[in-house]
């Protein structure tokens, strides 16, 4: 009953099953997640709420790392401003003191939202390995679907309760359009 | 006989997700369906560019003398161009940001669009800051801090500085929203593309997205952020840029309603521009269902809101003149409005600006894509007007009767304007062509959630007014 292993070069990548609407994807994940199985993955055209709690995902690294990376923005913008400004080019403007805070605001602010901005992007691309040209869910037949009008669920070879033939019968027993071994 | 009330229903007629992609994909993968409207408009952004460019080189050639302005007047149609520019880009971080906070779903089938306007108005506002230092090249060393041999560094006490800041961080932070919402679309039209080379090329840029649960989870959440970022931001960007004017000494450039009041004029213009492009596209590509008279209703209704907003800007202009016993503030009133030079030009915007706006108080004229468009030429036109009489009239007339000067603008102010409404239609009729103009995804998204909310179709066929249930 042990899966393939995680090196193995050759083995298939998993069983993918198609569905037609996202309700069932919905409750094929639910379904799923009580059989065990922890390895898996849905393929959606659009985000589809409660997906993330049927399969069981958690994560929130995003928002932290955007988080830091406001920090550092605040940080580098104001202290830009004020080395320059009183300590490496202290200029007198109007009598106004070398270390004028007020003005230093809308600056630090601007850097704080690039430098959030920047994360959440690259951050989110980062963290789901993006840009990835080849992945082996992409050998399902019909997948091309998948960013129109079509739902997969994907349960992985990797996974340790994975078993070709019981694995297949659980999905097929699911209602999909179609269940297929997808090699890696 | 009196109108039926419009009912809230976003999506029209009998659509499935295969109907809705084949809407909005087949602009791109059916190169057929763009007839002489397209050409007409590229053409004319084309010749618009052409005289851009030919603006700029006798710029640079011969310097900022071909312009108009002149001391006092050092600033006069290309501030005003840059202000106006920028404004109009507003409406799009508007839409898709603050909406998508205020949870307003109708934003999903204009959001594209409006984000696309915002970077190329960007795009067109940065141009003229740029040319107005004359060499822009070596204005790199005031405009952006890296230590340079000469051991200078910018002056960050400076609204003008505060500027360089507020404008570059909005358009990497509209261009990041704007990509990273093209990507899932992307993906759509790898996968639609029946012509090799189309394939390849969205798919590079779609990064290889599988739509896998995971990077939904983690994309909802950057979107999301860079939402509640971008909506401080853009209320920050017109905010500094007004402080170019509230906090300066000059009559008339030192009104602290200036903030929220050049806030509002920009979504009202940026509203304007989004009509004045969207009208046209929904009719000549067949998207009627998907920007439905519905949405055009809500835009007229927010620039009509945002127009009162911006009356009312107007009224405590006069009324702070008035009630800082300044003679100086209050002859530069008078001056603007009554017996200037340029008293017309005060006349025309509170025509565009306030009159013509409430009209959008009358159903029929919200419905009426004819009258909607006229209302929205006019906004454009007076959001113009008020940033003429802002800028250079506030500097005409100033502390010193013998400093007056009158301003003119020559050919070539009117030349680069011109230009760069060229250059942005360029980049519009390109838009449409190669990129999806409406958001797949969250069209797709909007359509489940509907479906859901009512199990029993409750989509008309069609897009006539019908009853609502209210």
């Amino acid at each position: 009953m042990s899966g393939h292993a995680a090196s193995d070069p050759v083995g298939p990548y998993g069983l993918v099953a198609e569905f037609e609407s996202p309700q069932e994807l919905l409750e094929a994940a639910e379904k799923a997640k009580l059989a065990g199985y922890k390895k898996m993955d849905a393929y959606s055209p659009f985000p589809i709420h409660g997906l993330s709690d049927a399969i069981g995902f958690r994560d929130a690294k995003v928002p932290f790392m955007v988080f830091l990376g406001g920090l550092t923005g605040v940080a580098c913008g104001f202290t830009l401003i004020w080395y320059t400004a009183t300590i490496d080019y202290p200029l007198n403007v109007g009598g106004k003191p070398f270390n004028s805070l007020p003005s230093y605001i809308p600056i630090s602010f601007e850097c704080t939202v690039l430098f959030s901005a920047l994360t959440a992007v690259f951050g989110m691309l980062a963290l789901n390995k993006l840009p990835k040209p080849y992945h082996a869910i992409f050998n399902t037949p019909g997948f091309e679907r998948c960013s129109q009008d079509r739902f997969f669920l994907a349960i992985e070879a990797e996974d340790p309760v994975y078993d070709s033939q019981v694995t297949r019968d659980f999905l097929a027993a699911l209602h999909p359009v179609a269940v297929n071994e997808v090699e890696k | 006989m009196a109108l039926q009330p419009l009912n809230d229903v976003m999506i029209t007629g009998d659509q499935n997700n295969r109907s809705l992609d084949d809407a909005i994909a087949s602009l791109i993968l059916n190169q057929r369906r763009h007839q002489k409207g397209w050409w007409m408009l590229f053409l004319f952004g084309v010749l618009g560019t052409c005289l851009m460019g030919v603006s700029i080189m006798w710029l640079l050639y011969q310097g900022i003398g071909i312009w108009g302005n002149n001391v006092p007047t050092a600033w006069a149609f290309d501030i005003v161009n840059f202000v106006w520019w920028i404004g109009i880009g507003h409406a799009g971080t508007l839409i898709s940001a603050i909406l998508l906070l205020l949870r307003q779903q109708w934003r999903n089938s204009i959001n594209r669009f409006a984000e696309a306007m915002t970077i190329f108005a960007v795009m067109c506002a940065g141009l003229f800051p740029l040319l107005h230092t004359g060499r822009p090249w070596v204005a790199l060393f005031w405009l952006f801090p890296y230590p340079n041999i000469m051991a200078l560094w910018p002056q960050f006490r400076s609204p003008l500085m505060w500027d360089v800041f507020a404008v570059s961080t909005y358009f990497t932070v509209s261009l990041l929203f704007w990509i990273i919402g093209l990507i899932p679309d992307f993906a759509v039209l790898r996968d639609k593309a029946t012509k090799p080379i189309t394939r390849v090329i969205f798919g590079i840029v779609s990064l290889g997205w599988r739509g896998s649960n995971q990077h939904w989870h983690r994309y909802e959440q950057a979107y999301l952020l860079l939402a509640g970022l971008s909506t401080p931001l853009v209320l920050s960007v017109h905010t500094i840029v007004s402080y170019d004017f509230a906090s300066s000494i000059v009559p008339g450039w030192n009104v602290t309603v200036f903030p929220p009041y050049f806030v509002a004029g920009a979504v009202f213009a940026g509203f304007a521009m989004v009509l004045t492009f969207a009208l046209p596209v929904r009719s000549f590509y067949k998207l009627k269902d998907l920007i439905t008279d519905r949405h055009v209703d809500w835009m007229a209704k927010i620039t009509l809101a945002t127009g009162l907003i911006v009356a009312y800007g107007y009224m405590l202009e006069i009324f702070f003149a008035w009630y800082s016993a300044n003679p100086y503030e209050w002859d530069m009133a008078n001056n603007r409005r009554y017996h200037g030079p340029y008293a017309w030009a005060y006349v025309m915007l509170i025509v565009c600006n306030i009159v013509a706006p409430q009209f959008f108080w009358i159903p029929w004229c919200r419905r009426n894509v004819i009258t909607v468009f006229i209302i929205c030429q006019l906004v454009s036109l007076g959001m113009w007007l008020e940033r003429f009489v802002i800028i250079p009239m506030s500097l005409t007339a100033n502390y010193l009767p013998s400093a007056n000067r009158m301003y003119y603008p020559t050919f070539w102010d009117f030349g680069m304007f011109l230009g760069t409404i060229g250059f942005f239609c360029t980049l519009m009729a390109l838009f449409i062509r190669f990129l999806p103009v409406i958001n797949i995804f969250e069209m797709k998204d909007l359509l489940y959630k509907i479906k859901t909310a009512h199990p029993t179709p409750a989509i008309e066929p069609g897009h006539e007014p019908v009853g609502s249930e209210a």
